[in-house]
């Protein structure tokens, strides 16, 4: 079967880009490989992309717009930078070129956000990796909600107020230029956490919403340097069972007022939060999330399943303008990231200062007040696979819920699977990207088209531990603090 | 009417004679929706007595000018001591530029506004070419409003809202006025429903409006009605209360009239009610105003609708380091539309009612 498939492959390519080597290059794919399932997902995804490839030659030449069943579309979104191919989309006119006539509306909060998604309000929204995942598993408000497009990776910082800092400091190993090391564990943390503890006070950190990338980020961050940040149970959803650390919601514009005012000692918030209260002498940005794990998956592109089924030329409209959007944002080495950040400092979309979301966005990160260092990857949009949504990215984000109690049982292996599959949606992924190679827009190369939906296994986390896709039970079981399979509910 | 326009008339010019009776003429009118001011400076260009005139510019003029002047010193010199986490507090000059910006930004829109249709009936007009007519699109441009949108928005609102309520405020008014008993009964829900604040009216509006107006009518979106019937159940009170006070106090002997001629009640209210209780109803009518447009900016900042307190709330959330200076400017612009609000609602109080002047 798979023969047969990569000869058609060949076909089309050749037909498509003229000479390409065939022989070599697909066979000896198909002779490398050795699992079953990886050939199937190959040969599957192959075929998507093969027959996208296919029916785009067959049509005349020209971009051709498809012939979308809703144009005037509503896109939520939250003032953080990586709202970018959303406003990248919007004003090179990538929507308009694929006949969609989109407003862009910032909402208040994440929950407003997914309310409006819901509820339809809202046709489609940038969102936390999460909140697909949560909201089809029955956590939190139940909705089938799907993804076919990953927005970003990286872009969060773990910031600390300043006089948090000042008591971290004397615990970090210095460089020869007298600065902190990084990336700084949370054990430097701990010392702090401990003095606060015997004092009688709370120690708190905000993030912004319970299924969010940051709240993940922020607990694999104190779990990893031996704090404990809490659990949670059916009966007691604040995420503060057993905690060292007290987690709780915060909306990310309010997030540098609460640290101010001391109600919260840190928060694990994206961009411009954390240049943010740097430059305004508030906090401290300890860690970037892209030191924490190389290469993170942070925001999709969510909308609801019954939107994709009823309008599918719809979707891969959006996603064809999205994917453009993202390879211009990383285009000629972010080349264009200085004009994007011009955008994005405009009222209507995040409306910080120019500066401060340049310090992010164009390959450095400050830390310390004065301490800029070179993060390149701080923000990606299209290199390394950003845009691509993989099984295995979900299945960590469902790991981390069942990891801290929401989601309260222990599941097999298949059922990740199954939950990631149900999603994320790559098969409308490469369609879209299909009719962007078939345009001239991109090359194939462009694509990991004989991917089979998992990245490969990695273990580039502070940590070190190695994170496989397909056995996320195993993995649990890895990790120190955490739920495992024969753990009591938490707070029993 | 000023009294001191008995200039004394210059022996030389009947033509100027006639342009300051003119002048006189107009006075009220002039005066009434706030122009006064202009007056000296007009009658003395047509050449009334300069020291007469000069008291009445020393009053209208010079005086208030001072008071401005003195309040943007103040404001210039106190504003860059104020350090916030937002920077300084801006001072007249960076809110005088943030004008600048926002008339820039504005144009900007409107520009790219005019691209966006002009780009679509290029698409349009290549597609009738191509004999694909049935594919033509037209649609609104989709970029936000700008912060002119936005004051004619938060108008509109407060006009709908205003409208709302005094159609409900001024029968019921009228007919507590008229009627001891029906004023018996609503008063204690008057009372009570009166010192409510706007915002904690507004999740109970929002919610029923949900509910009640689930498909919008164009031009008027969810979050306009809430925001309207919020200006509503806030306003309507001093109407209510104006109204029937007027009409309580009517003379007794223009109601014995009445009964002697058997007026039907319809002739009573309409020929003998309404003309004397006009000018406490017209009190009433700004007052709600007033009340209707202060209570508006709040209502807009919670409930979303793009009007001028929204464009406050979400240069708050910006925290850009224009935003503070773009805030001033927004809280310049409410007080100076309250006021011309206010001065228009005096006019037509002038032109509509009869005062002892008259």
């Amino acid at each position: 079967m798979s023969n047969l498939q990569t000869r058609r492959e060949c076909a089309t390519d050749r037909a498509v880009f003229g000479t390409m080597p065939c022989r070599g290059r697909h066979l000896s794919r198909v002779r490398n490989t050795g699992m079953q399932r990886q050939m199937l997902g190959i040969g599957f995804f192959g075929a998507v992309f093969a027959i996208g490839l296919t029916s785009v030659t067959a049509m005349a030449a020209g971009t051709e717009m498809l012939d979308v069943e809703k144009d005037e579309l509503t896109f939520g979104f939250i003032k953080l930078t990586d709202m970018a191919p959303l406003a990248v989309a919007y004003e090179n006119g990538y929507f308009e070129d694929e006949g969609l006539y989109v407003t862009l509306e910032p909402q208040a909060n994440w929950k407003v956000l997914l309310d409006g998604v819901i509820t339809g309000q809202l046709d489609g929204a940038h969102m936390l990796a999460g909140q697909p995942l949560a909201a089809t598993i029955g956590y939190g408000t139940e909705a089938h909600i799907v993804t076919p497009f990953s927005m970003d990776l990286n872009g969060n910082g773990i910031t600390v107020s300043n006089a948090v800092w000042e008591l971290m400091k004397p615990g970090i190993p210095k460089d020869d230029d007298g600065r902190p090391v990084h990336p700084i564990s949370a054990e430097a943390l701990k010392p702090v956490v401990e003095s606060y503890a015997s004092q009688g006070k709370p120690f708190n950190m905000g993030m912004v919403f319970p299924v969010s990338t940051h709240n993940y980020e922020l607990r694999y961050w104190l779990a990893a340097g031996g704090l404990n940040p809490g659990f949670y149970s059916p009966s007691d959803t604040s995420g503060q069972i057993d905690a060292d650390v007290l987690l709780s919601v915060t909306p990310p514009p309010q997030m540098p007022a609460t640290l101010e005012a001391g109600t919260i000692l840190g928060y694990c918030v994206g961009e411009p939060w954390n240049q943010a209260a740097v430059q305004k002498g508030i906090g401290v940005p300890v860690i970037t999330d892209y030191e924490l794990w190389k290469n993170n998956p942070e925001k999709v592109f969510g909308l609801t399943k019954a939107f994709t089924e009823e309008n599918p030329e719809t979707t891969k409209a959006i996603v064809k303008a999205l994917i453009r959007a993202a390879m211009w944002l990383d285009e000629n080495d972010n080349a264009n990231r200085m004009e994007a950040v011009e955008m994005l400092a405009r009222s209507e979309y995040v409306g910080a200062d120019a500066e401060i979301i340049a310090a992010s966005m164009t390959g450095t990160f400050e830390y310390e007040k004065g301490d800029v260092r070179d993060v390149p990857d701080f923000n990606v949009f299209f290199r390394h696979d950003a845009t691509y949504p993989f099984y295995s990215d979900a299945i960590w984000y469902l790991t981390q819920m069942r990891r801290w109690g929401q989601i309260a049982e222990h599941r097999p292996d298949s059922w990740y699977e199954e939950t990631a599959r149900s999603v994320y949606l790559p098969e409308i992924y490469l369609e879209a990207a299909a009719l962007l190679v078939g345009e001239g827009y991109a090359s194939a190369d462009d694509f990991p088209l004989d991917s089979d939906g998992y990245r490969e296994p990695t273990s580039e986390f502070i940590d070190g531990i190695k994170w496989d896709g397909k056995t996320p039970n195993a993995y649990l079981e890895s990790l120190e603090i955490g739920l495992k399979e024969a753990s009591p509910m938490a707070g029993s | 009417m000023s009294t001191n326009s008995a200039s004394i008339t210059t022996p030389s010019a009947p033509f100027g004679d006639r342009v300051r009776r003119g002048i006189d003429r107009v006075a009220g009118g002039v005066d009434a929706v706030g122009f006064g001011w202009l007056l000296p400076i007009v009658r003395l260009i047509a050449g009334a007595s300069p020291r007469e005139q000069l008291v009445e510019l020393r009053q209208r003029v010079a005086i208030p000018l001072l008071g401005i002047t003195l309040f943007l010193a103040a404001w210039a010199l106190l504003a860059p001591t104020v350090q916030t986490s937002l920077g300084a507090i801006p001072g007249p000059a960076a809110v005088w530029e943030q004008l600048g910006e926002v008339r820039a930004d504005h144009v900007r829109e409107r520009e790219k506004e005019v691209a966006f249709h002009e780009r679509q009936e290029a698409r349009n007009s290549k597609l009738v070419a191509e004999g694909r007519a049935d594919k033509v699109k037209v649609r609104d441009y989709t970029g936000k409003p700008t912060y002119v949108d936005q004051i004619f928005t938060s108008l509109k609102t407060v006009m709908l809202g205003f409208i709302i309520a005094t159609m409900i405020a001024i029968p019921i008014g009228v007919a507590s006025g008229l009627s001891r008993t029906f004023n018996g009964a609503i008063n204690p829900l008057v009372q009570i429903f009166k010192p409510v604040s706007p915002l904690a009216w507004l999740p109970i509006v929002t919610m029923i409006v949900s509910a009640a107006y689930s498909s919008p009518i164009a031009g008027f979106p969810k979050a306009l009605v809430i925001s309207a019937v919020t200006v509503t159940l806030c306003s309507l009170w001093p109407t209510l209360i104006n109204t029937a006070l007027g009409v309580a106090s009517v003379d007794k002997d223009l109601m014995n009239v009445g009964r002697v001629l058997r007026l039907p009640t319809w002739k009573t209210i309409t020929r003998i009610v309404m003309p004397s209780a006009m000018p406490l109803i017209f009190t009433g009518l700004r007052l709600s105003l007033g009340v209707g447009w202060m209570v508006l900016i709040a209502a807009e900042m919670l409930a979303q609708n793009p009007g001028l307190g929204k464009f406050v709330w979400d240069e708050f959330q910006n925290g850009s380091s224009d935003s503070l200076a773009r805030i001033m400017l927004a809280v310049i612009t409410i007080g100076l539309i309250g006021f011309l609000l206010d001065r228009i609602m005096f006019a037509l109080q002038k032109a509509f009612t009869f005062s002892a002047n008259r």
